[in-house]
């Protein structure tokens, strides 16, 4: 059975809904990892969690990324590890360099806590391979820097490469320019990096894991990620 | 010891929505003369080094591992005499 590692720095604020979802929702093996922490013997899966990691000084994600047990998850995922980072973890993982482009003030600067909906790009991937191309679920966003840039190069080749795991769309898959709230070039909501071991994400899909609290629809990554290192 | 002093700008083909709508509020106070506003970051760094030189190379590996993100930032370095 796989485990789960869940990596906390000062001021990650949803290491813990991740957790429960690993070890309640998804009964997994889970383990917390502090931000000094260098071993990750026995880990198979990372998720880099949402915060505000070191209060987001200078950028989000820039301070954090030079912590002791980053160099480690650069060197798992150079290795193959699958990496999740969600929301600040997205921008902990660009700032590392393990997936490409930078994270900008949303385009209105507000601060946006929703549901939105998100639309799958592509089932080549451990994190969408039991999903369906086009399929449309509501999970929510919390965030002030959720604006992804990169150069035009760079966003040519997440589209040729098929590393754009989600988008965001309105609930038909539509994407219009409502829908895409935070300003993000192309509505992307999620990449993969090239290796397609790692994947940021800005929508919490940990934060929607049970019906009573509104939507299960996070689980569905889940359990694609479960069902990937089942047949890995 | 030197005094660095580092400014860190968005590059012009980014969009800076905090300067956009520091422009719009300067507008409403009627400064309408002010054509455009980036808001950036001022770092002042003090060095030990033994030459100028040097200290310019420290503040450059600085800026370009930690102080600026060069996906959508410069930056410029000078020194205080």
């Amino acid at each position: 059975m796989a485990t789960f590692g869940v990596i906390v720095f000062p001021g990650s604020n949803c290491d813990h809904d991740a957790y429960h979802a690993m070890k309640n929702i998804m009964n997994s093996k889970v383990k917390f990892l502090w931000h000094k922490d260098t071993d990750l013997s026995g880990i198979n899966f990372l998720i880099v969690p949402g915060g505000f990691s070191y209060g987001d000084y200078l950028r989000s994600g820039a301070i954090a990324r030079f912590s002791p047990i980053m160099q480690e998850v650069v060197k798992f995922a150079e290795k193959g590890g699958p990496v999740l980072g969600i929301c600040n973890g997205f921008q902990i993982l660009l700032e590392a360099g393990l997936i490409p482009g930078a994270m900008m003030h949303n385009q209105d600067l507000r601060f946006v806590c929703k549901n939105v909906s998100i639309r799958c790009e592509t089932t080549d991937s451990l994190f969408t391979n039991t999903l369906t191309k086009g399929q449309v679920f509501d999970i929510p966003v919390s965030h002030g820097e959720g604006n992804y840039h990169i150069n035009e190069s760079g966003l040519k080749s997440l589209q040729d490469q098929d590393q754009i795991l989600f988008r965001y769309s309105d609930a038909d898959g539509n994407l219009t320019e409502e829908s895409n709230f935070n300003g993000s070039i192309d509505h992307i909501a999620g990449i993969t990096n090239d290796g397609r071991n790692v994947l940021g994400m800005m929508p919490h899909p940990e934060r929607a894991m049970e019906k009573l609290l509104g939507s299960d629809d996070g689980k569905i990554i889940f359990d694609s990620i479960l069902n990937s290192l089942s047949v890995a | 010891m030197y005094k660095a002093k580092v400014n860190v700008t968005l590059r012009p083909s980014i969009l800076d929505p905090k300067g956009k709508a520091a422009h719009h509020a300067l507008q409403n106070l009627g400064l309408n003369d002010v054509q455009q506003v980036r808001i950036g970051k001022f770092i002042e760094l003090d060095v030990n080094a033994d030459s100028k030189e040097a200290a310019t190379k420290v503040v450059e590996s600085a800026c370009a591992q930690l102080l600026a993100n060069e996906v959508m930032e410069d930056y410029e370095i000078s020194f205080e005499d």
